[in-house]
């Protein structure tokens, strides 16, 4: 459990995130979905301050509001022909792909709730919580247990950015 | 009222599931690509809370979430090259009128 000020931080926050989450997906202005994005993103760098996860909340904030948002909205500029107000922005499958999405959610809901009823609970380590300082554990894990993925994912970086490279230049140049 | 563990699954879930409704129901493409961000931040959520909560002195969890980053980094900047390669040959990114290769 959390004190009472981080859990009053959780609630403002988590409500931020879901708000601008919905106004990304349904406001018609493809631009201020990119904004509202942006805002989404950093309320989760919020949450993941709120849970004790200082390095990430600052990889979130460079990596998504930094990189990915920046780059969502250049790609919005770019196609800006097909922002204009007057074009639908949602597809006919509105209600049925509503449905899905609200099933989705009471089956993890469900499978929250049966965990917490059926198997009694998640296995929680004992209070109170003692979480690293967590760069410095970050840094540890990525080059002992888990070095192979880390290069991976290097290896992963180089290729998207060659293939980004590749896809977006013109032909014959 | 004091916050654990699930309320940090809730928020992952709703988050979760406004990301597939808008990953469904979108026709631009961008817009899609945004809606798929969202469900990775969903499950970053997930991550970063069982390494607090299940997990806190091995934060393994956490080494999760960096790699989930790093790969919607490389998703994003792959997906949005193609949106804009698809943009510049049919001078269209909605994607139910790309049916080119369709039935």
């Amino acid at each position: 459990m959390l004190s009472e000020t981080a859990s009053l931080v959780f609630w403002v926050i988590a409500f931020v995130t879901i708000i601008s989450a919905i106004m990304v997906v349904t406001v018609r202005n493809i631009f201020h979905a990119a904004l509202f994005l942006v805002l989404c993103l950093f309320a989760v760098a919020g949450i993941f301050i709120i849970a004790d996860a200082e390095f990430l909340a600052a990889v979130q904030v460079l990596v998504y509001a930094g990189g990915v948002a920046v780059l969502m909205i250049f790609a919005v500029m770019l196609t800006a022909r097909m922002a204009q107000s007057g074009i639908k922005q949602e597809n006919e499958q509105r209600p049925l792909g509503a449905l899905v999405a609200f099933c989705f959610l009471l089956m993890i809901v469900g499978s929250i709730l049966k965990t917490m009823v059926v198997k009694g609970g998640f296995p929680l380590a004992d209070y109170p919580y003692v979480t690293g300082s967590s760069p410095h554990m970050l840094g540890k894990l990525l080059l002992t247990d888990f070095v192979l993925p880390f290069e991976l994912v290097s290896v992963l970086l180089l290729v998207a950015l060659i293939g980004a490279v590749v896809l977006a230049k013109k032909d014959g140049e | 009222m004091q916050i654990g563990l699930i309320h940090f699954l809730a928020l992952a879930a709703v988050l979760f599931s406004i990301g597939m409704y808008g990953a469904l129901t979108r026709r631009n493409a961008i817009a899609v690509l945004m809606s798929i961000e969202l469900m990775f931040n969903a499950v970053n959520i997930n991550f970063v809370a069982f390494a607090k909560f299940i997990e806190p002195v091995a934060i393994t969890g956490q080494v999760f979430a960096v790699f989930v980053i790093a790969i919607a980094a490389a998703e994003a900047t792959v997906g949005l090259a193609i949106v804009l390669l698809i943009y510049r040959n049919f001078k269209e990114i909605f994607v139910d009128r790309i049916n080119l290769m369709k039935w």
